[in-house]
């Protein structure tokens, strides 16, 4: 479809599409700082809920942080490749920001196996509900995130629509910030 | 005004009757006030023939002060209602007066128990005095309770005392409330609570001393027995 | 700042891969087929017409609701015509899910939605919303929100029956609230019907932000797009928690997740914190698009500029920011620290001062005006007169010491309604019949349109006045039947509850009225003209209803929106986009 007229006036000087991105995020950011409050004011509460963070892997949980900061880092060189114009070159940085993703799940996933596998399942407290939502709605933008990259990387193969490189890329920045909240809330706070 | 509706008969009925009373005389006034110009402008800027509308923009001083000088009334009256409120507030929920008796208050789904010690004195005990749907206290008494949930959400609430309180499963609320005037009134849950939220009636009698204690004693037979 | 010419240019470069419509001309979507037109349409306009009528076919249903259990109320345990007899249960579904739909799935859709969709382009003076295809997406997402909400009552079990505040861990067990699927269906068709509204607030936002007519300043905006793009804002920075909460509560129901169990160490009460953070500022949510559909009728009915312009954006922006501190005063006697009690009066009580002064500024644009009573103009006067009573008796329930009586009583609700229904009934009337020439390109007929008005308005007052009686007499709210309780039981309190149910009959009667006008006046009203109001805003300096693209070249935008009756000039109205 042809885009309206309106989508490429830009009375405030931002990108219309990357304000449209930091609202999205604004709105995400109140999610997750609704469950994580609601997090914290339980953790106060039950002073109990330190033991049960002694099960989490934090050697894992420190793993995964390396992987998404580096994939963030992927990110940041795709933006600067998609700036210049080198749309294929992009693509190659998304695609390893998808490999990043990818072993952080993997990651992840081999966790939530063993711990499940202990009896550390959703429904056993009030901790473990909040471990596996938060993690898991966090999992949830990993994973969202990853399929929007290979998508954008398929046009900037092409040299289409570059600008969105630095929209996803901002994106994906958010979602690294979230588990940087998370790691140390839910693994490391013992 | 609300004592035209229905009787007060804790202590601190009064005191929440006039609250609302001074709100309403404080919010009538604006309510009146406004409405009066707002109809009168109406009626006195219909549109006549020949005569054009004036220009005002509202941002000159001499014009803000139409809005500015009600803005620091209401804020006035408001200031007003917060003490007031504070007031009624800190003497029927926040502060405690010492007990003289104490009932234990549960609700569940759909039905209220109240338990009161028996001849012990004591709560918890053997021979406490347990009862469903019919709380028995005595006039001129101060009773705390102790308010709790089985299940659900359950609003523990007496229009005559003007007193409510939420029960939550996992919690015990304290409260208190003392009655002046003995009588049977109407205990109702103001928090749904399923299916039967509207079917779970319950009774207060208010009884004098020598009554309260009669009855005591022969709930306390009865269990025995 | 690009030029209107350049834009055409940029248009034609983007027109890439679609070749189903047309240049922004008049010559706009003749060829779409059916649901190319209707269903799968881009075009803000239409989908404005889709959340309208959604939004008014669920408020048919709300109205059913209400008639039912307002028959049961006065006449307990009674046939009611059309439904039959009412038990507990459905007594309880019937409630829940009226709440549910007349915030939700009336006011939200229709003021927010339909009008910030019709609205903000044309008003801001371009061709559309900046993502057409996002503003497609958040509607298709709404409809199956509304979808799975109905489709919520048929399952077994039943609806979701624990009040439209889904307190846990009535609304979060099965074995509590006896309905296994309704209660999940329920939550996810309210969090479905959230993102399709954050969704709507990217256009919203980033349209007012970036799209405006060249020239077009801050204080140019008309208020109601300004009210629009508050709300939007509000909305998301306060739904987000209540989302976080609608996935814990969703996992409490299906997966026996801890969130809202005490026994495994999760809080019941939580789930009123995350609630109430959204559900008040959510009062003001669907309050402010209200107010600003008001600014825009007074000012051209009564030939006035707005009074104090920046004044009413400031107690918009005052409002929304305090609006995110009050919200415990609905938990008052929930079992918080008594001592919160005391600030939450004091933010609480506070808020009255900006809505105060809001409607001293209508009621000052007033003063030396013409006014004409077309009947856009009765509604929105309505609104105020109306509304006012909502808010002085607000004051009662904010106040920590009264509200420990009138908690939960009948007064609240009569409270609520009075600002609900100046909100999602009036204010949507008042628009409605104010933009129904732009909508449709007729008029709609006035004599039909006043004896709607007053036959909403009496009845009106004649359901909620008798109920703030029998709230103050002790009535709680939710309870089916009160002939359980002899306090209650008492002859005056069930005349009222009977003069309340037979004032909603009537004013249900009469809403037959609208919907003749509003049916007959679409298809054999009088052709209304661009501007049948002599207004200012650019939604009128087009021919009605607008063509695809909306201008025939866009305007560009020389002034403010209300100088009406400018002294030295020969008209009483100047178009923003009138040069000179």
């Amino acid at each position: 479809m042809s885009r309206p007229i309106a989508t490429t006036r830009s009375v405030t000087g931002i990108a219309t599409g990357k304000l449209a991105v930091w609202w999205v995020l604004a709105s995400e950011i109140v999610i997750f700082g609704g469950l994580l409050c609601s997090y914290l004011m339980h953790r106060l509460g039950h002073p109990e809920f330190g033991g049960y963070a002694a099960h989490t892997n934090t050697a894992l949980g420190a793993t995964n942080t390396f992987v998404l900061l580096t994939s963030s880092l992927f990110a940041v060189r795709a933006h600067f490749e998609a700036e210049h114009g080198r749309g294929k070159s992009a693509a190659n940085w998304l695609y390893m920001t998808v490999g990043g993703a990818l072993t952080f799940l993997c990651i992840k996933g081999y966790e939530w196996h063993h711990e499940i596998s202990e009896g550390f399942v959703i429904s056993k407290n009030a901790f473990w509900s909040f471990y596996y939502t938060a993690a898991g709605l966090h999992a949830c933008h990993v994973i969202g995130g990853a399929i929007i990259m290979l998508i954008i990387a398929q046009d900037a193969k092409k040299n289409q629509e570059l600008q969105r490189v630095e929209l996803i890329g901002i994106y994906w920045h958010f979602v690294d910030v979230v588990w940087i909240f998370l790691f140390p809330l839910l693994y490391i706070a013992k | 005004m609300i004592e035209h509706y229905i009787e007060q008969v804790s202590t601190y009925a009064a005191d929440i009757d006039n609250l609302i009373t001074m709100i309403a005389v404080i919010t009538g006034f604006w309510f009146v006030l406004v409405e009066v110009v707002f109809l009168g402008l109406i009626v006195a800027y219909r549109k006549k023939p020949g005569v054009k509308a004036q220009y005002i923009t509202g941002e000159e001083k001499h014009q803000k002060r139409w809005i500015g000088i009600p803005h620091e009334l209401v804020l006035l009256c408001d200031i007003a209602v917060i003490i007031g409120a504070v007031r009624v507030w800190v003497d029927v929920k926040q502060t405690m007066p010492p007990a003289q008796e104490t009932v234990r208050i549960i609700g569940q789904q759909w039905a209220w128990s109240f338990v009161q010690p028996g001849p012990d004195g004591k709560l918890d005990t053997a021979d406490d005095i347990k009862t469903v749907d019919e709380l028995h206290v005595k006039v001129d008494t101060t009773y705390h309770f102790k308010l709790e949930a089985r299940d659900v959400l359950h609003s523990f609430s007496v229009p005559v005392f003007r007193l409510k309180q939420d029960a939550i499963p996992g919690r015990v609320i304290t409260g208190w409330f003392r009655a002046k005037k003995t009588g049977t009134h109407d205990i109702q849950c103001a928090e749904i609570c399923g299916i039967g939220h509207g079917l779970m009636p319950a009774r207060i009698v208010i009884e004098s001393a020598g009554e309260h204690n009669a009855w005591m004693a022969a709930q306390a037979a009865l269990a025995t027995k | 700042m690009s030029q209107p010419a350049e834009e055409h240019a940029h248009a034609h470069d983007d027109h890439g891969h679609d070749h189903d419509h047309g240049d922004t001309g008049a010559h706009g979507h003749h060829e779409d087929g059916f649901i190319k037109k209707y269903l799968w349409s881009v075009d803000h306009k239409m989908i404005a017409k889709q959340y309208l009528f959604t939004g008014m076919a669920m408020g048919l249903i709300g109205g059913f609701f209400s008639y039912a259990f307002r028959m049961q109320m006065a006449y307990p345990g009674h046939n009611v015509p059309g439904f039959g007899v009412v038990s507990p249960n459905e007594y309880n579904q019937l409630i829940t899910n009226h709440g549910t739909i007349m915030i939700f799935w009336l006011a939200m859709p229709v003021l927010i939605a339909a009008f910030g969709n019709f609205l903000i382009p044309l008003m801001l003076g371009c061709d559309d919303m900046v993502f057409p295809r996002i503003n497609r997406l958040s509607y298709q997402i709404f409809l199956l929100s509304a979808i799975v909400l109905i489709a919520s009552w048929f399952v077994p079990g039943g609806g979701f029956g624990g009040a439209w505040t889904a307190y846990p861990p009535l609304s979060a067990k099965s074995q509590y609230n006896l309905t296994p699927l309704g209660s999940t269906m329920w939550v996810i068709a309210v969090a479905l019907e959230f993102v399709a509204f954050l969704l709507g607030g990217i256009n919203f936002v980033t349209t007012a932000m970036n799209s405006r007519a060249p020239g077009m300043k801050m204080f140019d905006i008309p208020m109601v797009v300004w009210m629009i793009v508050i709300a939007s804002i509000l909305f998301m920075a306060s739904v987000g928690p209540l989302v976080a909460g609608a996935v814990m509560l969703v996992f409490d129901q299906q997966l026996g997740t801890g969130f809202f169990d005490p026994v495994r160490g999760g809080d019941p009460i939580l789930w009123q914190h995350l609630f109430w953070f959204f559900g008040h500022p959510e009062v003001y949510v669907v309050l402010l698009p209200a107010v600003g559909i008001v600014a825009e009728i007074i000012t051209v009915f009564s030939r006035k500029k707005l009074f104090a312009y920046k004044t009413v954006l400031y107690t918009a922006f005052g409002t929304a920011v305090l609006s995110f501190f009050v919200w415990a005063h609905h938990q008052f006697i929930a079992g918080i620290d008594p001592r919160m009690a005391n600030v939450f009066t004091a933010t609480t009580v506070l808020i009255s001062i900006p809505i105060a002064e809001m409607m001293f500024v209508y009621v000052a644009t007033l003063y030396g005006g013409s006014i004409t009573l077309t009947t856009p103009m009765l509604w929105a006067l309505g609104f105020i007169g109306e509304f006012i009573i909502g808010g002085v008796t607000g004051i009662f329930l904010g106040s920590s010491g009264s509200d420990i009586y009138f908690h939960d009583t009948y007064f609240v609700l009569a409270h609520f309604h009075y600002t609900f229904v100046p909100i999602a009934v009036i204010a949507v009337f008042a628009a409605t019949t104010y933009w129904f020439p732009k909508m449709f390109g007729t008029m709609m007929n006035e004599t039909l349109g006043k004896i709607h008005f007053w036959g909403t308005v009496i009845p009106f007052n004649g359901i909620f006045i008798p109920l703030f009686i029998t709230g103050m007499g002790g009535d709680h709210r939710r309870i089916y039947n009160y002939a359980n309780f002899p306090e209650q039981w008492t002859p005056h309190l069930i005349q009222m509850r009977e003069f309340a149910t037979v004032s909603l009959l009537v004013l249900i009667a009469f809403q037959g009225i609208f919907f003749i006008n509003f049916f007959y006046s679409m298809f054999k009203g009088k052709p209304a003209g661009n501007n049948p109001w002599n207004a200012n805003t650019l939604e009128w300096q087009t021919v009605s209803p607008p063509p695809h693209g909306n201008f025939a070249e866009l305007p560009n935008c020389y002034r403010g929106p209300y100088e009406y009756s400018v002294p030295g000039r020969e008209e009483d109205f100047w178009p923003q986009n009138e040069v000179g």
